[in-house]
């Protein structure tokens, strides 16, 4: 097994500290991250875009500033890697796919904004499946990212050069954007934390969209304090998101250590062995964790959520029904990949033809298929109706216990190539993570030890919408007892 | 015209689509300005553009509008989606337009017509315009085109979409429905309510069917039509070619079919067989609008007298049919109408010469200075010729009806003085007197021509006439 996993890396919370004191530059803290990417990133493929020459003129403002004796944020010179969904002004933007191989954004994102308000460092646009529609970053227009941990395994996906990048120490901090658990399943394929926030609480503005209704953007991070960190900057009410969350959210930070005492845990019963494909060894790992909470105080009861049986069939009509929409504006009208025809609807199908991968393709027929006059209440209007039973099912159960536990993923990373053949059994792979998107409610995937093939294990901590400061003490907890 | 020019047993039914464009500062889901004529592609931004990543976020000021058409049109206002309209076309930014499907802003309402007839409104809903597109080259349409610019400025901003239920019956329904329309939309202060500059836009649904039939038949929706002339045009055109249809054995398809005022025809745009579907499903960028009953309350609060309230004002003020007093609401006149009224001036002459001599407005006039000179017409100290000179100049340069027509010498001449002259006129031309009681129409003019003359235009001519048939029979 071939790993270039760093056996030691620094958080980023240090680093910010470090830096506002002036015992680090920030210039000094960026080439570190950068020589390991020059390193490695041949092999791992973790960005589309590496920005060597942006990030040092940052890291040099942000050494200038403190030299000055400017209070930075809590960011002060952290490298963080963005996920390419993310709006950077003037700074390609791809998605991940050939029909936006060259275009630049007029405009930042709003967490874009908000990191570099507290300081840190964009160090690169990180690989990802196309339009992030996928669980393996196989689907890329410009080829794989590999698992740091065994460069024959994939990182999972969509946000796999993220996820990667925070393994491979190409930077202490990165960011993804989760749809069906495409920033927990990485997160757990490369031994790191991964976050998905509540729908709403970090704004979508600047964020490709893919499922509108689904996607929310969460940080990768090596530590759960770093996570929770990066959450608390990126988070927050947004004027330019009107799905955005106009309350505030209490510190995720203050209580991180309070331990579990007395909180009471369900364990999704459906996803230990209900559900068929989950494998036995990350069972395991997950009852490992719940003993863990319950040697901590907590109080562990086996839940059931029905309706998460129908949770897969119900995402892939509605995630791929609003992506047929999404994505309709790449046309090769106005930006991005035209592909000429003779007239302008062969302009349209020419460009789409050449556009778009495999995966996008499918996604937008059997959405645009599922939205069509005369199928539209047998598939979507159906799938609408599992998200509503699947609402009801998650308060039912929350208000009988604080947080819920499950896997994140069904099974460790595995070899490239080894399930793009059949699109079904990549789907399964978010058997787990789906229920929190379609419920709009905050997960995090931990590392929890490893499989027999020596890869790495997450489990997943689910809380009601915006009950993240208890997730994350809850992860805390899992965190220190796996160290 | 009887029955719209179409045969007898035949019936017209219409039903209009209204775009109106709404007068906010800014756009539907982001803070370009909203302005007509501007250079192309300027008023533009990401969001409006459609660049990825981009979100709409409503217009608190646009939703405001479209809840005051709604009670002006009184719908009932519900809570409403957005819901996204798929198809491409490349002045539609996201390939998709925002707009309102099974959840509407407004529905059920009614439009009353001068008339008196109301008109149903199925809904009045929010949604998005398109940018413009200039097809550049011989043909002016997309095929055969050379090439084809786009101009987003107009991309994103506000429409409400007003769609009556098939129940106009006659072309005049059909125009007067769209004046009342813009009159309640100018009063709402909401639009600039300009068909010509497209800030209205009438797209008509227009079937036939036999009177007494229950049953509607087959509708086409006629676009491109643009200004109240044309709307008469088109539909009495699409009857007529249902009818010609229909006694042919055969009958119109559904579709949509575009006005050639040059032509003076309707022609087919997108046939049946790529009948679009649009795939609406509820937009999830944007949150319901849940207006509650006090919002609603203070629109209520604050709406104008619209125009069917004010006919019926002006209509109980003169004592007058609704229909006759309906110009001068129209026009805006009726608050000028009232002020003469309670200035002293008999109602039906204040409307009279509103009608006929005031249609392009009242310059100086003073509603006081205008009743002063109804009533000195009506006291006979001025002939009528007289008072419309002197109304001209008091619409020039103001003051009152006395000065003027001390400083001009106007002065009705009184009928003692009246009779003498005429008098005097038979006693002098005696052959004409005879042909005049003979009947001979024509010669009256020679006797009211001559006292006209010798008056210098002073005299009434009613007067004169009077005289004149009194002596015939004395």
């Amino acid at each position: 097994m071939n790993s270039i996993v760093p056996d030691s890396s620094f958080t980023a919370r240090s680093i910010a500290e470090n830096v506002q004191s002036g015992e680090w530059s920030a210039v000094e803290v960026l080439e570190g991250y950068l020589s390991q990417i020059t390193q490695h990133e041949s092999e791992i493929n973790a960005f589309n875009t590496v920005l060597e020459e942006e990030a040092r003129a940052t890291a040099r403002e942000t050494d200038k500033d403190i030299a000055a004796g400017k209070t930075l944020g809590p960011l002060a010179g952290v490298p963080v890697a963005l996920k390419d969904n993310l709006c950077t002004n003037g700074i390609r933007t791809t998605a991940g796919s050939r029909i936006l191989e060259n275009w630049k954004p007029p405009y930042d994102a709003t967490v874009v904004q908000r990191l570099s308000a507290a300081g840190a460092t964009v160090i690169g646009k990180t690989n990802m499946d196309e339009f992030a529609m996928g669980s393996s970053t196989e689907n890329s227009a410009f080829g794989p990212t590999r698992n740091p941990h065994d460069l024959s395994c994939v990182p999972g996906g969509s946000s796999g050069g993220s996820a990667a990048a925070v393994a491979a120490g190409f930077a202490p901090i990165s960011i993804g954007s989760d749809t069906g658990g495409s920033i927990r399943q990485p997160a757990s394929l490369c031994g790191v934390v991964g976050v998905k926030p509540t729908y709403g609480s970090v704004s979508r503005f600047g964020l490709l969209a893919f499922a509108s209704s689904l996607d929310q953007i969460g940080p990768f991070a090596n530590t759960v304090r770093d996570a929770a960190i990066v959450h608390e900057v990126i988070g927050g009410h947004d004027p330019k998101d009107s799905t955005s969350i106009s309350e505030p959210f209490p510190s995720f930070l203050d209580d991180l250590e309070r331990g579990v005492e007395g909180l009471k845990v369900g364990i999704i019963s459906e996803l230990m062995g209900g559900i068929d494909g989950i494998s036995p060894e990350v069972i395991q790992k997950t009852r490992e964790a719940a003993s863990v909470l319950s040697e901590n105080g907590a109080l562990i009861e086996e839940v059931s959520i029905p309706a998460s049986l129908y949770c897969l069939s119900a995402y892939y009509l509605i995630a791929p029904a609003e992506a047929s929409s999404n994505l309709s504006r790449y046309d090769g009208v106005r930006y991005g990949l035209r592909v000429s025809g003779e007239t302008l609807a062969e302009m349209n199908i020419n460009t789409r033809t050449e556009g778009f991968g495999d995966e996008v393709k499918r996604r937008i027929m059997l959405g645009t298929y599922a939205l069509s006059a005369g199928y539209f209440d047998a598939y979507y209007g159906k799938a609408l109706k599992v998200r509503r039973l699947l609402a009801e099912n998650f308060d039912e159960v929350y208000s009988k216990y604080d947080v819920l536990l499950s896997p994140t993923s069904p099974c460790t990373a595995f070899k490239l190539g080894e399930r793009t053949a059949d699109p079904m059994t990549m789907y399964v792979n978010d058997v787990c993570t789906i229920p929190s998107n379609l419920v709009g409610h905050p997960a995090i995937s931990v590392p929890f030890g490893s499989g027999n093939d020596g890869m790495p294990i997450g489990v997943q901590v689910l809380a009601p919408p915006m009950q993240e400061a208890l997730m994350y003490r809850v992860a805390s907890t899992l965190e220190s007892a796996e160290k | 015209m009887t029955n719209n020019g179409l045969k007898d047993d035949w019936e017209l039914i219409v039903g209009l689509e209204v775009h109106v464009e709404l007068g906010t500062r800014t756009k539907l889901f982001c803070g370009c300005v909203n302005q007509f004529g501007d250079e192309p592609n300027t008023n533009v931004c990401p969001v409006c553009l459609g660049l990825p990543g981009s979100l709409p976020v409503v217009n608190e000021k646009a939703v405001t509008y479209a809840m005051q058409i709604g009670r002006a049109l009184n719908c009932s206002v519900n809570r409403s989606v957005f819901a996204r309209k798929n198809y491409f076309y490349p002045d539609m930014p996201k390939d998709y337009q925002i707009s309102q499907y099974d959840q509407p802003t407004n529905t059920d309402g009614y439009l009353e017509l001068p008339s008196g007839v109301k008109i149903g409104i199925e809904r009045a809903h929010i949604e998005e315009d398109t940018g413009k597109t200039v097809h550049v080259g011989s043909s002016g349409r997309i095929s055969g085109s050379d090439y084809s610019l786009v101009d987003y400025n107009r991309a994103g901003v506000p429409l409400i979409e007003i769609v009556s239920n098939p129940e106009i019956r006659t072309i005049e329904q059909a125009k007067e429905y769209v004046e009342e329309l813009r009159g309640i939309l100018l009063a709402l202060k909401v639009s600039d309510a300009k068909m010509e500059e497209g800030s209205i836009r009438v797209d008509a649904n227009v079937s036939v069917r036999k009177a007494g039939e229950d049953e509607l038949r087959t509708r086409c929706e006629i676009k491109n039509v643009n200004s109240l002339r044309s709307l008469g045009r088109a539909i009495e055109y699409e009857a007529k070619r249902h009818i010609d249809l229909y006694e042919n054995g055969e009958s119109p398809s559904q579709e949509t079919r575009h006005w050639d005022e040059g032509d003076g025809r309707t022609r087919p745009g997108r046939s049946k067989e790529d009948a679009e579907d649009y795939r609406y499903f509820q937009e999830p960028d944007l949150v319901p609008l849940n207006p509650n009953s006090q919002m609603i309350e203070i629109i209520d609060e604050e709406l104008p007298s619209f125009p069917s309230e004010r006919r019926k004002q002006l209509a109980a003020l003169t004592e007058m049919e609704i229909i006759e007093v309906a110009l001068i609401v129209e026009r805006g006149h009726d608050d000028f109408a009232s002020a003469t009224i309670h200035a002293g001036a008999t109602p039906q002459t204040v409307i009279k010469y509103l009608t006929n001599n005031l249609s392009d407005g009242f310059g100086e006039l003073s509603p006081t200075a205008f009743a002063a000179l109804i009533q000195m017409e009506e006291q006979a100290e001025l002939t009528s010729t007289q008072a419309k000179k002197i109304l001209g100049k008091l619409v020039e340069q103001g003051g009152t009806p006395k000065e003027i027509a001390d400083q001009s010498g106007l002065k009705a001449i009184d009928t003692d003085e009246l009779e003498n002259l005429v008098d005097q006129l038979i006693a002098s031309h005696p052959e004409e007197w005879k042909r005049f009681c003979g009947g001979e129409k024509k010669v009256q003019g020679f006797f009211v021509g001559e006292i006209m003359k010798s008056t210098r235009g002073q005299a009434d001519g009613k007067v004169i006439n009077q005289i004149l048939n009194e002596r015939t029979t004395n």
